[in-house]
């Protein structure tokens, strides 16, 4: 089965507190970080928007793939921020980091599991032989309206995934879909802010589908928690992440390292990919990672992934994932709603 | 007038109920209702069901003629009882009066709210109050409360502890009703420690926002043992009107529709307070909780905090509130509460309410209130 050859991350720079939007809309500071578990989230500069951090993410990912980028044979953006509502994010990455002409690309969106769908096609051709080495991206710069919950947690981040069939770092083991028709989050077609369903976000919703695809990806491969070294999540918020770590049975030593929302934000589409990176920047030969992505509407997708020996000769090839969480400069919310386009100008 | 027996009862779960509709939560507890009194739906004379705010929550008006054809009654004449909060209640008395005057012989009383398939209800709630003198001027239920219970803790001393303790004997009651929302116990630094929502109320200190149905049927008491062996008496139906705005009150901490209709009720049912065994109160904020023990007679003015505090209205004290967990804890779909609250005391008197049994309850009560008390109503029940 097919495996990842390389992996890039990238995280804008500014940074903006919890208590900073707390104070401007009345909002108790404390109720909402531990509510959530969000201390601050990653925000984007003026100049920064998905097919920069996508292009930022892919040319670190080139750097521990070590493969001429020639040879990719597709390239995916998985977002829900695609710059352009008609026009591909992706073929700006292609070009960017030199895959063109002799590729397919093309941009997904399904909320915030863009990025791991994207994944799952690459592996599909590649196991299939059509392509010998496909890109897969998740980048985001989310949206949350002013005053809304979602201005706490939506934040800007992305990472982007090699895959292939040789000189793999990891190897997928299998993986699993679990999907319905769950309309708890949407923005349509024009609305500047998505529209979400409160705390139906939750249960049937998150946590339904997050459960869903865990329990069937358990089945499938006939493992148990205390099999796997890494855990990681989707993670809107701290809270929601931690809760299904737990309920289904992992400890903190297993997912703490998956869990970057209390630092930067909900990535969205990046957030699986950005949790993944963080984790293969420390893994050792011979881990073994679970992984559940989920995008509202409403979908989870699972791996199973064991890493080999080449992990070792390629993490230090790029900036790691803890690197950019740790670069940051914290901005007000004035210049926040400026850096956001919150700021209309006539 | 003819006297009135319950026969039958049901509850559905309260809750985030997200794969039960609107009118399958009304059809699960008319059903339930109907299958526990063993009447058959040729049987029934006419429904009442009560509900605040179906247009709002679900954008649903005319669900009186719904709830019929939905549930395969027709052409049995559906009434639909809005009274805010107190809407459940409202639609039980309409029944009773119906019973009792010898218009119909079975009656199904029920109440329903599905809360959830909005993102916020606040704003449907809020009309509830005032809307020119209160809601429009930004006052919430919460903020409304809170200031009854600002204003109690400055008359009468009334600690912030005794608010959370009530939030607290719900929660202890609620862990033994598997219909409630919340089944599980919080500690007072718990409720201390919440959200602040309104100060100084926190977020346990309020009722949820719920999903819920609950049903009862009615008959004239003459006929009651021909179904059950273990039929219910209403022994007093009573109800007031008292000011919609909290400000035209002589005195905020006091609910003046609750002291009419209790003292009303006693009157009707020949009894004091103190013979009472088991009470469901009106408890959508901790502090309403609280001023039911003063105006039900409870204790005198005043004193509601030191009595809960003391223990007096836990399941083995003196005067038992809200065994079934209370609106904060078993939860709150505004138009099935005071349908809930029947329920329960049924339960109770019939002593079919498991861990959560008052023992040896002979005489219950109901109390239920619309908005911040613009209307109140108490029901007796006794098992004679």
């Amino acid at each position: 089965m097919a495996g990842i050859v390389g992996y890039g991350a990238y995280v804008p720079s500014y940074r903006i507190k919890v208590e900073e939007i707390a104070k401007v809309w009345g909002d108790d500071p404390e109720s909402i970080s531990n509510g959530l578990v969000v201390n601050e989230k990653s925000v984007p500069a003026s100049d920064e928007d998905t097919a920069t951090i996508a292009v930022t993410a892919a040319r670190n990912a080139l750097k521990r793939a070590e493969i001429d980028p020639q040879k990719l044979g597709a390239v995916y953006v998985g977002s829900e921020s695609h710059p352009y509502a008609v026009k591909p994010t992706a073929t700006i990455v292609a070009e960017a980091i030199g895959a063109t002409p002799e590729l397919t690309a093309a941009d997904l969106e399904f909320a915030c599991k863009a990025g791991t769908a994207g994944i799952q096609a690459v592996m599909g051709e590649v196991d299939s032989g059509m392509i010998d080495y496909g890109l897969a991206i998740g980048a985001d710069t989310s949206q949350g309206a002013p005053g809304d919950a979602l201005e706490y947690t939506a934040s800007a981040g992305g990472a982007g995934y090699i895959i292939g069939k040789k000189n793999t770092i990891a190897d997928f083991e299998t993986t699993y879909s679990f999907t319905t028709d769950t309309p708890d989050f949407y923005r349509r077609e024009g609305q500047p802010y998505p529209s979400h369903g409160g705390r139906f976000t939750g249960d049937p919703a998150y946590y339904k589908h997050v459960f869903g695809a865990a329990k069937g990806l358990f089945e499938k491969t006939e493992s148990k928690p205390e099999d796997y070294d890494y855990a990681l999540f989707h993670q809107p918020n701290g809270k929601f992440y931690i809760r299904a770590a737990r309920k289904l049975g992992f400890t903190p030593e297993q997912y703490k390292y998956g869990l970057l929302t209390p630092n930067i934000g909900n990535t969205y589409s990046g957030a699986v990919p950005l949790a993944l990176s963080n984790v293969l920047d420390k893994a050792e030969p011979g881990d073994k990672i679970f992984i559940i992505s989920y995008g509202s509407g409403a979908g989870s997708d699972g791996f199973v992934l064991n890493v080999n020996d080449r992990i070792k000769e390629v993490q230090d090839l790029a900036p790691k994932t803890q690197d950019y969480i740790d670069d940051k400069n914290y901005v007000d919310y004035a210049v926040y709603a400026k850096y956001k386009g919150k700021i209309r100008m006539a | 007038m003819r006297d009135v027996a319950i026969i039958g009862v049901a509850q559905t779960k309260f809750g985030e109920l997200w794969d039960t509709s609107f009118r399958q939560l009304i059809a699960d507890a008319g059903l339930g209702a109907i299958k526990d009194s063993g009447i058959s739906g040729e049987d029934i004379g006419a429904m009442y069901v009560g509900n605040m705010s179906s247009g709002l929550f679900v954008n649903q008006e005319h669900i009186a003629s719904l709830i019929s054809d939905h549930m395969g009654l027709n052409p049995v004449p559906c009434t639909r009882v809005e009274a805010a909060c107190a809407s459940g209640s409202l639609a039980l008395r309409q029944g009773i009066i119906t019973v009792a005057s010898g218009y119909h012989d079975i009656v199904i009383a029920a109440g329903v709210e599905k809360m959830t398939d909005v993102v916020d209800a606040t704003p449907a709630i809020a009309t509830a109050s005032d809307q020119e003198w209160e809601a429009q001027q930004g006052a919430t239920f919460p903020s409304l409360y809170a200031m009854i219970a600002r204003r109690h803790m400055y008359e009468y001393g009334t600690t912030r502890e005794q608010l959370a303790e009530v939030s607290v004997i719900n929660h202890h009651n609620a862990q033994y009703n598997p219909n409630a929302q919340f089944p599980f116990e919080i500690s007072v630094d718990k409720v201390l420690n919440s959200s602040k929502v309104a100060d100084p109320l926190t977020l346990m200190d309020c009722s949820p926002v719920s999903d819920g149905a609950a049903a009862v049927v009615l008959c004239p008491a003459e006929d009651a043992r021909k179904y059950t062996d273990t039929p219910i008496y209403v022994k007093a139906s009573a109800q007031a009107s008292s000011t919609i705005a909290l400000h035209d009150r002589k005195d905020m901490t006091t609910l003046d529709a609750t002291k009419i209709a209790s003292k009303k009720a006693y009157d009707m049912a020949g009894v004091t307070v103190k013979d009472i065994d088991v009470t469901e109160v009106h408890d959508c904020f901790s502090i309403n909780g609280l001023l039911a023990v003063e105006d039900l007679g409870f204790t005198e003015k005043g004193n509601g905090g030191k009595v809960i505090e003391d223990g007096q209205t836990r399941l083995d004290g003196d005067f038992p509130i809200n065994p079934s967990g209370g609106l904060k804890a078993r939860g709150h779909p505004l138009g099935a509460t005071g349908i809930a609250q029947a329920c329960e005391i049924v339960w109770q008197l019939r002593g079919d309410a498991g861990k959560r049994q008052v023992d040896g309850a002979e005489i219950g009560m109901t109390h239920n209130v619309g908005g911040t008390g613009g209307t109140g109503t108490v029901h007796i029940f006794g098992r004679e």
